[in-house]
Parts: structure tokens; C-alpha cells; sequence
């Protein structure tokens, strides 16, 4: 009897708490998706023409997402019935979606117009007693595209000129 | 040191080719950090102190495959892939590899 209600407690807890984290990081990924929108992540492995000229980095961004105790029964219970296990599904869409995110964020302090030849890697953290997933890190990896100085300056040197047109 | 995962570097011409290098670290969590992910396996969210480790230990990584790639006289290294690997309960190696290569100005 004690064992069933600890049971209940923690998928009551996990559930609440659970899916309180999921809206509120389906909410931030929604918001920082538009910001960064301009900045474009490609999977190409070649840039194209207009970015011949541009500097290259390394850029990347890691997140490391926990299941809650609800997710764990649920995929538990969908493994016995086969079938989507929606409850992890959505568990690796943010994980991989903060990643860009990440990784978006890190190219654009660098200045950078574009990420090419986007890359991901996913692995399981297993927890301490090695059932269920535990958790999940993703990490998205890419080449930003940094306009050099040069570049930079002869941009100025055009809104400056096309205002000065405008005007 | 000029590090892309891309095969061609814009901007640059690849004038040798000096073969493979590598960098790896394995690194375990401590058990402050346990109790806390464990914890977190109830509620769910985001393990901000993994996400430290591994991003700390991508970085180590990376150092030793740029001190590699200077050994042998690279400036630049191409085709960069990372690999994890749960290799025991609570330790993760991280891998990471690329071409050293030389490159200049075109």
C-alpha cells in the first residue's frame, strides 16, 4: 500500500512538474526561434557563392534534457503495447531544437551570417540504476560563416550610401 | 588554428593534406551531481550541470586535436566530427576528428 501511493506521488509530481517544464521551454524555444530566424542554418555540406569570401569557425551548442518519472511509466507502458512513444518524442525535439538554439546563439556573437553543413549527435545518460533513458544530450555542431572586416566595412559603406540616396 | 567541419575552407585554398587527428577526454560526473540529476529524473528539465560538463570536456577535447594538429605542422583542420560514447555507468568519453591540413590565402 505505502509502496503504491509513494508510486502515485512521484507520477502525480512528475506529471505536474513534468509538463510545467515542457510549456515553459516549448515557450522560450518558440520566442528564440523567431529572434534567431534571420541567421540561417543549412545542412549543406558546400556553401554557396556568396560565401566564398567569409571567415570560418567552428560553432556548437549541447543540452542535456531529463525525463520526468510520468515519462518514464508512459514509455514503460508503451514498450509493452508497442507503437509512438510520444511522451519521449517530444523529449528529443526540444533537446534538439535548443541545440540550434545554442549553437545559433554562439554564431551570432561571432557575428556570423550563416551556419553551414549542420551536424547532430545524440547520446543517452543513463541514470544511476540504468532503466529507462535517464536522460539525453544532443549536441547540433556547424561551420559559421563570419563576414572578414573588409567585408563589414564595404557594408556600411552601402546602407551608408543608399540612405544617403534615399535622403 | 582554423577549425570547420565543412571539407573546403571559403576564402582559402588547401595546399596539404596531413592526415588524420584526434583529441578525446573521458570524464565522470560526481555524486553531488547524481543525487541532484536523480532528482531531476522525477521532475524533469534540463540538467544544467551535464550540459556544463560535456560543454567543458568538448572544449578539452578540441584542445588536445588542435595541439596534435600543431605538432605537426597544420594551421587548419577539416571535417571536424564529434563522437560520444557512454562507456560506463556515469563516465562518457568524448571524441573528436578531423584532417590537418595547410592551407593559405587564395
Amino acid at each position: 500500500m505505502g509502496q503504491l501511493i509513494v508510486f502515485l506521488v512521484l507520477l502525480g509530481l512528475g506529471y505536474f512538474f513534468g509538463r510545467m517544464a515542457e510549456s515553459r521551454h516549448y515557450k522560450r524555444i518558440h520566442q528564440r526561434e523567431q529572434a534567431y530566424r534571420k541567421l540561417l542554418v543549412m545542412p549543406e555540406k558546400f556553401p554557396p557563392i556568396e560565401y566564398t569570401r567569409h571567415g570560418s569557425t567552428l560553432v556548437s551548442g549541447n543540452v542535456v534534457i531529463s525525463v520526468d518519472y510520468f515519462k518514464t511509466v508512459a514509455a514503460g507502458l508503451r514498450s509493452f503495447f508497442g507503437g509512438r512513444v510520444a511522451a519521449y518524442e517530444s523529449l528529443l525535439d526540444r533537446a534538439r531544437r535548443e541545440a540550434v538554439l545554442r549553437m545559433q546563439e554562439e554564431a551570432k556573437a561571432k557575428g556570423a551570417d550563416a551556419i553551414y553543413n549542420l551536424k547532430f549527435e545524440t547520446a543517452r545518460i543513463g541514470d544511476s540504476a540504468g532503466q529507462g533513458l535517464g536522460s539525453v544530450e544532443v549536441l547540433a555542431y556547424g561551420t559559421a560563416l563570419i563576414p572578414t572586416p573588409n567585408m563589414r566595412a564595404e557594408r556600411i559603406a552601402r546602407a551608408n550610401l543608399a540612405t544617403q540616396n534615399a535622403g | 588554428m582554423l577549425i570547420s567541419n565543412m571539407e573546403v575552407v571559403p576564402g582559402k585554398k588547401i595546399i596539404s593534406h596531413l592526415g588524420l587527428v584526434q583529441g578525446s577526454t573521458v570524464r565522470a560526473k560526481h555524486a553531488g551531481r547524481d543525487i541532484m540529476a536523480g532528482l531531476k529524473n522525477i521532475f524533469g528539465g534540463e540538467l544544467k550541470g551535464y550540459t556544463e560538463l560535456l560543454a567543458e570536456s568538448r572544449d578539452e577535447a578540441i584542445e588536445r586535436l588542435k595541439e596534435q594538429a600543431q605538432a605537426i605542422g597544420a594551421n587548419a583542420i577539416v571535417n571536424v566530427r564529434f563522437s560520444t560514447s557512454s562507456i560506463a555507468a556515469g563516465a562518457s568519453e568524448i571524441f573528436v576528428y578531423g584532417t590537418a591540413v595547410i592551407v593559405e590565402d587564395r
